[in-house]
């Protein structure tokens, strides 16, 4: 079985337990969201799936093989992953940086091949014209359009070998429109058998884009299941501690915060 | 908009390199005529006398090699070490690596003699480049230590970190060079100033050959060096095993270094300036910063030697001058640089 499973996970960082007793996988084909408050713990899952992260207790498998065992450079062609911020060192330019993204493919693609899919990648993420300039130069949501350009690039680089994705916050800083075009982009790899885990903050894209949601509260896993169901307004307004409103317009499902304050669960 | 350069550029920086070799054979306080120099490899018929071959072969050929290879290993440790560190501020000489290496060194000379009679003869060469490499190997990894958490470099801590050390290699020289007798003090003060002028094939040879296999290995790595500047965990996601890269990149450049110095002593802030230049000009990618670099710095080292041993003819000026009127102030504009976008 080839999926991406995390089975009673326990992260701590020092005494401090971040995340505990999380089991949930990832398949191929799937988009999985992963929804709750700040601070719950969603990135240190994410970090966990990625196998950033020592863990305290239980264990990570990607096709049934602990993390661990496997090599870097076969772990870059099995999946990849989008971190919250990424800050790079020295002038180097969009296309460099989406090129890093073919790094395990070196020695059997060509320098005009891994050029050509990294410009592929940024034409996608409407990124190519800071192909010639230096990162440092772009503003916030630009350097997430050329580092998601870079993640989509290892995804194509070989497809069908690389069944995973991991995205932490992909739309973060992004306007609307390229907030739609980043999960789409996602949507349409899973579609051909990718399987996304994604960090998402926005319940709207979430109920719009996921196939199924996983919400965290204080390290915990509190619900896993199809998106519709668990995305229900009374659950999220308790995980979330404010009235939330769940309407139906234009066939697009949307959550309303009206503000205010929910007292938390007891 | 930012240059970026194909390794194409190479051939260019070659040119210029041999160019900077070639005049610096001709000048000095006994000139040769290209036309010699051309008879001396063996290329032209015109007739060379024996003080000029003597001079060719033995002093000038044996000290521009030497400030070659000694520029081109500290441009290219330097290049390794700010990508290592993902800091362009990352020099040998300001992180101390290059004065963990002079004590190392320094001590041999001093102390060396009470256990040189249990070393074979022929190994005897061997020690000061050895020495050396162990100094800038310690002193690389204790910088690296204290200054990177979790693959974040502190800006602040690396540089005070290489003060320190510099400080404390500099106060274990000194006490060296109290004990130190005549003969070995005459030694010293080359070793402190940094110079080629007591350059022989002999006593060059080793670390010479150090240097030829250690710049070069460096030049596979260079797309894990780009991936570096990524970020350590993003390096990680791309299929790059960055704890074994890390230790690599540190022997490598405690390699380069520590042959550097054992052939010339404390050399400043070539390191520094050739790195950056050639990133002005090409950009960052190591397929072309590496080599470029390399022969810049090799280069810079040649012209700076020339200067120094014809502007005061007969007597010479200390190279580490020379480099550390340049990198000095190249070095404070940088930081001035960095200040003001609050970057330090």
């Amino acid at each position: 079985m080839s999926a991406l499973q995390a089975i009673g996970v326990e992260v701590r960082a020092r005494d401090k337990v971040l995340i505990r007793d999380i089991s949930l996988e990832v398949m191929p084909g799937e988009f999985l969201a992963v929804v709750g408050p700040n601070g719950a713990g969603k990135s240190t899952l994410l970090s966990a799936l990625a196998g950033d992260r020592q863990l305290a207790a239980g264990q990570v498998l990607l096709a049934d093989r602990p993390l661990a065992h496997w090599k870097k450079a076969d772990l870059a062609h099995r999946r990849a992953v989008l971190p919250q911020h990424s800050t790079v060192a020295f002038d180097f330019t969009g296309l460099q940086i989406a090129s890093l993204g073919l790094l395990s493919h070196r020695g059997r693609l060509s320098d005009r091949q891994i050029g050509a899919l990294a410009e592929q990648a940024l034409t996608e993420t409407e990124a190519l014209a800071f192909a010639d300039r230096p990162y440092a130069v772009l503003s916030g949501g630009e350097r997430q359009r050329v580092q998601l350009a870079r993640v989509l690039a290892q995804c194509d680089a070989d497809p069908g070998r690389l069944p995973f994705l991991l995205l932490d916050e992909p739309i973060a800083g992004l306007d609307l429109a390229h907030q739609h075009a980043a999960l789409a982009s996602a949507r349409r790899r899973v579609d051909r058998g990718l399987g996304v885990l994604a960090v998402l903050h926005d319940l709207n894209m979430a109920a719009r884009y996921a196939d199924r949601v996983a919400i965290i509260e204080d390290g915990r896993l509190t619900a896993l299941g199809p998106t519709r169901p668990i995305l229900d307004p009374e659950r999220l307004s308790t995980v979330f501690a404010t009235p939330i409103v769940r309407v139906e317009a234009a066939g697009a499902v949307a959550f309303l915060s009206p503000g205010g304050n929910i007292s938390p669960r007891t | 908009m930012i240059a970026q350069a194909s390794p194409r550029t190479i051939p260019l920086f070659a040119l210029a390199a041999a160019a900077s070799v070639v005049s610096a054979l001709c000048i000095g306080a006994f000139p040769v005529g290209f036309d010699q120099l051309l008879a001396a490899v063996g290329l032209s018929s015109a007739p060379l006398d024996d003080t000029t071959a003597a001079v060719l072969y033995a002093i000038r050929a044996p000290r521009v090699v030497a400030a070659f290879a000694v520029g081109a290993a500290l441009a290219a440790g330097g290049a390794a070490m700010q990508s290592l560190f993902r800091n362009p501020l990352a020099d040998p000489g300001l992180l101390g690596v290059s004065s963990g290496a002079a004590l190392a060194a320094v001590s041999v000379i001093v102390l060396g003699e009470k256990v040189f009679h249990i070393v074979p003869p022929g190994l005897r060469p061997w020690c000061l480049p050895l020495a050396a490499f162990l100094g800038g190997l310690a002193a690389t990894i204790v910088v690296y230590r204290i200054a990177a958490r979790e693959g974040v470099t502190l800006v602040g801590t690396l540089l005070l970190a290489g003060i320190a050390i510099n400080a404390l290699a500099s106060a274990g020289i000194g006490m060296l060079v109290f004990v130190a007798d005549e003969q070995q003090l005459r030694t010293l003060i080359f070793w402190t100033m940094g110079g080629f002028g007591a350059v022989t094939w002999a006593a060059i040879a080793p670390a010479l050959l150090v240097l030829a296999i250690s710049i070069p290995t460096l030049l596979p790595s260079a797309h894990l060096l780009d991936a570096l500047a990524l970020g350590e965990r993003e390096a990680g996601h791309i299929g790059v095993d960055v704890e074994r890269l890390k230790r690599r990149l540190v022997a490598q450049v405690a390699l380069a270094v520590g042959a550097g110095v054992a052939i010339s002593g404390i050399v400043g802030f070539v390191g520094l300036i050739a790195p950056h230049i050639v990133r002005l000009l090409l950009g960052p990618a190591h397929r072309t910063l590496l080599p470029a670099a390399a022969l810049f710095g090799g280069a810079f080292l040649v012209l700076a030697d020339a200067l120094a041993r014809t502007m005061v003819t007969p007597a010479e000026l200390p190279i580490g001058i020379l480099t550390a009127l340049v990198g000095g102030p190249f070095f404070l504009w940088l930081l001035a640089g960095r200040a003001a976008r609050g970057n330090l």
